[in-house]
């Protein structure tokens, strides 16, 4: 836990939001800028901040290690999942439309969702990842000079 | 107007590029780098470009300068003196810009619509992703549904990217010291569920916050 008491308030005050924006940028993709990607890159900046501010061990509460590990290849899952259901369905790989065969658009429609879900989960999965895997080697590389 | 922020946009960024390459201490440079992203995606709204823009900033600015921040921890803050100027790689670098340079005069104007870009695929999607897709979005449109089959890749190679960093940069567990296991009970691949329960709870030198406390 850092001791500046403005980086510590501001963070608090700020994380919130940035989950939030998260999510509206998740699941507004359709309409407005965003997707998946982008979601997925600022979910996983506002858990960096919280890592950074609070402290690793904080982060691995919020987000285990095993849960961001299966979450990463679930999202990959997800996304190739859908593939595979529309082709059971009758339709080519990743053929969203045979999802709601009365109404092609709306298939389409859910599609995007899911595999958005899916990108949004794998890539927040991954950057807390890639961050958690250099800060617990930050502490390790220290703990070995002491 | 436009004219004026492109003039103020492209200088910064520049100007940001020049003192990366000129600024010895490693921390400074990479909270450029950061800067530079941020400006780059300044740019990219200005061109129109609003889902690259959202892409850059937080990709860009904001989780690549943290992880750069992190592996400067691992290494040094100051880059060792370099020596004069070689002229091999001084060579290969004009050489190298210049070729670029003679490659963009063959580029079409921006917003051309004669641009192969926009006589190939790019037609067929505007025209019928209205009522084929349904998605206001036309750039979900295309990444999620046209071009599907790519996002999935590109899912993939993310996903890729996270085995390569835990295989190479996983973390010994440590015992309640806080202290490394020995080699056989490194084995162990759930590693950092454990490595990260012993400490004091804050991030040693990768924190932004804890520089100066830490003096």
């Amino acid at each position: 836990m850092t001791r500046k008491t403005i980086v510590r308030v501001v963070s608090k005050a700020l994380i919130p939001f940035i989950l939030l924006f998260a999510l509206y940028t998740q699941f507004h993709g359709d309409y407005g800028p965003g997707g998946g990607f982008q979601a997925g890159v600022i979910l996983a900046a506002g858990l960096v901040v919280y890592g950074l501010v609070v402290g690793l061990d904080a982060l691995n509460a919020v987000f285990p290690p095993a849960v961001r590990e299966v979450c990463a290849a679930m999202g990959v899952l997800i996304y190739a999942g859908v593939g595979f259901t529309t082709m059971a369905l009758g339709g080519r790989f990743l053929e969203y439309g045979v999802l709601t065969p009365h109404h092609p658009e709306h298939g389409q429609h859910y599609g995007i969702l899911l595999v958005e879900l899916g990108v949004g989960l794998t890539v927040s999965s991954v950057m807390v990842i890639l961050f958690a895997a250099f800060a617990a080697r930050a502490r390790v590389a220290q703990t070995e000079v002491v | 107007m436009t004219g004026l922020i492109d003039i103020v946009v492209l200088s910064l960024l520049v100007v940001t590029a020049v003192m990366v390459g000129q600024l010895r201490n490693l921390f400074a440079a990479a909270m450029l780098t950061g800067m530079y992203s941020l400006l780059s995606a300044v740019w990219m709204v200005v061109l129109d470009a609003p889902d690259v823009a959202y892409t850059e900033a937080a990709v860009g600015a904001g989780i690549s300068t943290v992880l750069m921040l992190a592996t400067l921890s691992l290494t040094t803050e100051e880059e060792r003196e370099a020596s004069l100027i070689e002229p091999g790689p001084l060579f290969v670098a004009l050489i190298t810009g210049a070729v670029l340079l003679y490659a963009t005069l063959d580029m079409p104007r921006f917003g051309d619509p004669s641009s192969p870009i926009h006589t190939h695929v790019g037609a067929m999607y505007l025209e019928r992703a209205p009522h084929e897709i349904g998605v206001p979005n036309l750039i979900t449109a295309v990444l999620a549904s046209y071009r599907g089959y790519d996002t999935l890749g590109e899912t993939t190679v993310v996903f890729t990217a996270a085995v390569g960093v835990l295989a190479l940069l996983t973390a010994p567990p440590l015992d309640r010291r806080g202290l490394p296991f020995r080699r056989t009970a490194s084995l162990d691949t759930s590693m950092a569920s454990q490595s990260t329960l012993g400490g004091d709870g804050s991030l040693p030198q990768t924190s932004l916050a804890d520089d100066e406390v830490a003096t």
